[in-house]
């Protein structure tokens, strides 16, 4: 994307005792991000609107009477932030400890790894803790939604909302503990909106969405992302010009993404882009 | 708007029919496309489902699906808002449905939920306890409050805001309201012109009575001074904090000065419409504040007032998630800042008043802003509404002065020996018999830990249980959090949880600390109202109570 160059004023806070200038408009996390503060994210993503619901981002703002979302926080002149406190540390530990006890985390490595570094003890709640329990949802032969892995980041309504792809074939239903993504009536994704451009996939942190052939891999125990290399090309299918990653697992193409960096698609790809490349194995 | 799959099943004629007596006949020029009208119009939503619900008894997938044909709202999304709606049904069932409260005032007075009847939370009708609502679709439908006679006020003196009712001036006359002194702060208001009004009401020291006690003229000023022309007026009439009732006696009984009010208010911050949003479960209130709306086009002056109504859900109450609601979508509370004053309701400026605090803007505007400041004391200006309910003699609706004792109101409403009291329901604080001197003041209660709230006085006698009201508690917040954000979806859970095994005896270890962090998450990092209080009155009970202990 080519960005115009215009006067943008910049203001200072303070981070964590450290001066910082950023562009008027910045959140708090570009604060932080620009001074190396890492700063946990879950429902947050690069390329959607941030709704800051799972709260594990939060930060201490003077004055503020509560912890603030840096997420979307919108940075002010003079504010004086810290991201480390008792008080923030705490909150993320439990955000993640509550998140931990309700749902399916063992395909979600950014929240295992952040439940690691904050000492968070998902099993504190108990053995007859609540959780979150849907069945896999198989209806098709492209992908599979399993909702108890699912931590209601809304990424996947975004993406297949105003955000990216205009299809508005899922929403969030249902109120509190049973709130949960669906379709209308619960109908089957043939049944749908759905066009199966898998951009729900690419924003799920937790692997509650998943391409078919990466879930049966998995029941088989075959996937194997660490034996995966990442071959970067271009999509043949029409004109756009579509950065393709296939990813290659003992010279079978398993996966397809397109980087989220990407100028022309964020990240995004339509069913052909996204799945054609079964048709590489019928050759 | 994309092209949207629609649900196939159509709907029946008589769902159509109650569908389009809210959206209009469809314009169906070219095949089913929608009109230009209609693909602007999703704020209808809530309407239309409402309409079939009343018309059929429940939304079918033929009602759903027509809705979203008439509104371009794609069915996914419709399905959502539907299924966040508690008395909604997405689920045939009969035409006649009871509701029946469980909730804390009425459990108090043994509250029973018979065979068919649907459990429901505090439904407003506390002095009456035990309450019910009923429900019946149909040609005619219509909605019924049980018992459904209204106490006489139990208080005769010393009343402002409620003079009108205690004299018993005809809620449905217009002639009456006007007769009683109705509409001579309106004309004093244009007669002083925007500015002036505002700086009356911010002389006055007047704070909203929906709970958070902001200042009414720091609003209204910083909704006058923004540059975006278009704004909004809203009163907040989604009364649903456990205990409360006071909105509920005020519109069924003195409808006509809200209209006023809320005409005052739009003048004053240059708003060109208001809008009202009462809860469901208030039938009387929503014919009697559509029949003052009605009658008084002609004092209005071209400042249009529409009512809306709720379907079920305490969170609307929050001021952001009451604008989504209105807007036809899932009743999540957006973060803030932006503050409705600038980014409110439709994204525009907008001031949103509890009905009980545009009361005051009457009495501010006949007195003077110096006058009314001069009731009550230096932080809390003017008089309150308290609902008594739960073991009193005189349970019911009171006004006093900011700056009486909990003790002085106690004895006006009889109560007997006391165990505790709630003040300001279940997002409030519980007192013990100790602290019964406690001056009724924002800042008095603050410097005691406890809140005001929405005025809510729950009596405890030395008979009555504690720990089932907190059960009560744990699970009314359970129920009613919207879900959208961590701390309060599970937080919520976790509470009850820890508290049913309090309660009988078997609690893990450190179970009070693990309450106690759950507490705090949920204060600190919930991004409304609902979370950041959903464990006041637990944490009260343990701390001012010992309960647990």
């Amino acid at each position: 994307m080519t960005m115009l160059l215009t006067a943008k004023k910049m203001i200072e806070l303070t981070v964590d005792g450290q001066a910082v200038r950023v562009f008027e408009g910045s959140t708090i996390l570009d604060a932080c991000r620009q001074l190396g503060i890492e700063t946990p994210t879950l429902c947050y993503g690069d390329t959607l609107t941030p709704v800051n619901v799972c709260r594990v981002c939060v930060v201490e703002l003077e004055g503020a009477r509560t912890l603030v979302p840096s997420c979307s926080r919108i940075a002010e002149a003079g504010m004086v932030v810290h991201t480390d406190s008792e008080r923030v540390r705490t909150s993320r530990r439990l955000v993640l400890e509550l998140l931990g006890s309700s749902v399916d985390l063992s395909t979600a490595p950014e929240a295992l790894a952040y439940i690691e570094e904050y000492d968070a003890k998902p099993d504190r709640f108990g053995p007859d803790a609540a959780r979150v329990e849907h069945e896999v949802k198989i209806d098709n032969d492209l992908y599979v939604r399993d909702y108890s892995k699912c931590i209601l980041c809304y990424r996947c309504v975004e993406a297949c909302g105003v955000d990216h792809q205009n299809t508005f074939a899922i929403a969030v239903a249902g109120r509190g503990f049973d709130a949960h993504i669906s379709t209308e009536l619960d109908v089957t994704l043939p049944e749908s909106a759905c066009v199966y451009c898998g951009n729900c996939i690419t924003v799920c942190p937790t692997g509650a969405l998943m391409s078919k052939r990466e879930y049966d891999m998995r029941q088989d125990g075959t996937w194997d992302e660490s034996a995966q290399e990442v071959v970067t090309t271009v999509c043949a299918f029409c004109g756009v010009g579509c950065n393709l990653e296939l990813h290659v697992q003992e010279g079978e193409i398993v996966n397809g993404t397109s980087p989220d960096d990407h100028d022309v698609t964020l990240g995004n790809l339509c069913v052909k882009g996204r799945f054609g490349y079964r048709f590489v194995e019928t050759h | 708007m994309a092209d949207l799959k629609l649900l196939d099943a159509p709907p029946s004629d008589a769902e159509r029919a109650a569908i389009d007596a809210v959206l209009g006949a469809p314009v169906e020029a070219n095949g089913h496309r929608t009109s230009r009208a209609d693909r602007t119009s999703r704020h209808l939503l809530l309407p239309a489902l409402r309409a079939a619900q009343r018309r059929v008894g429940w939304v079918s997938e033929g009602a759903l699906g027509y809705a979203s044909r008439r509104l371009s709202v794609p069915p996914a999304e419709a399905y959502g808002v539907a299924t966040f709606y508690a008395l909604l049904a997405l689920e045939e069932r009969p035409a006649d449905v009871t509701h029946a409260c469980t909730d804390l005032s009425c459990a108090l007075k043994g509250a029973t939920v018979g065979p068919g009847e649907h459990p429901s939370p505090c439904l407003g009708l506390c002095e009456r306890a035990p309450a019910k609502y009923r429900t019946v679709a149909g040609e005619a439908p219509f909605e019924e409050q049980i018992p459904a006679e209204s106490l006489p006020l139990p208080q005769r003196e010393g009343l402002r805001l409620l003079r009108r009712i205690a004299d018993g001036v005809d809620p449905t006359s217009l002639d009456a309201y006007v007769a009683a002194g109705g509409f001579e702060a309106l004309a004093r208001a244009r007669e002083l012109g925007p500015d002036a009004v505002i700086s009356e009401v911010t002389e006055s020291r007047l704070l909203g009575r929906g709970g958070a006690a902001f200042p009414t003229g720091t609003k209204w000023r910083a909704v006058r001074d923004q540059a975006e022309q278009t704004r909004y007026v809203v009163c907040n009439a989604d009364e649903s904090e456990p205990g409360t009732f006071k909105d509920r006696v005020l519109m069924e009984s003195d409808p006509f000065a809200l209209v006023e009010a809320l005409t005052i208010a739009g003048f004053a911050t240059g708003a060109q419409k208001g809008y009202v949003y009462i809860r469901a479960e208030y039938p009387l209130a929503h014919l009697r504040v559509q029949h003052a709306i009605d009658e008084t086009a002609a004092y209005r002056d071209g400042f249009e007032l529409e009512l809306r109504i709720g379907a079920g859900a305490y969170v609307c109450g929050e001021e952001t998630a009451l604008f989504q609601s209105i807007e036809g979508k899932r009743g999540e509370p957006r973060n803030k800042p932006p503050f409705p004053v600038e980014v409110g309701l439709f994204g525009l400026p907008t001031a949103v008043n509890n009905v009980e605090t545009l009361f005051n803007v009457l009495e501010v505007l006949r007195i003077g802003g110096a006058e009314y400041a001069e009731t009550g004391t230096e932080g809390s200006a003017g008089t309150r509404l308290f609902c008594l309910s739960g073991c009193v003699e005189r349970p019911g609706l009171y006004e006093l002065p900011f700056g009486a004792t909990l003790r002085e109101l106690l004895e006006l409403a009889g109560a007997g020996t006391i165990k505790a009291v709630l003040l300001g329901g279940a997002a409030g604080a519980f007192v013990g018999p100790d602290q019964l001197d406690l001056r009724l003041t924002h800042e008095d209660t603050r410097a005691a830990g406890v809140t005001l709230g929405s005025g809510v006085v729950i009596v405890y006698d030395d008979e009555a249980e504690l720990v089932p009201a907190l059960l009560r508690i744990a699970e009314f917040f359970r129920d009613e959090s919207c879900g959208q954000c961590v701390p309060c979806r599970v937080g919520t859970v976790r509470q009850e949880e820890a508290l049913k095994r309090l309660a009988a005896g078997r609690p893990h270890e450190g179970e009070l600390h693990t309450l106690g962090e759950v507490a705090q998450v949920m204060r600190d990092a919930s991004i409304c109202g609902l979370g950041q209080t959903a464990a006041n009155a637990v944490e009260s009970a343990i701390a001012n109570l010992k309960v647990f202990s």
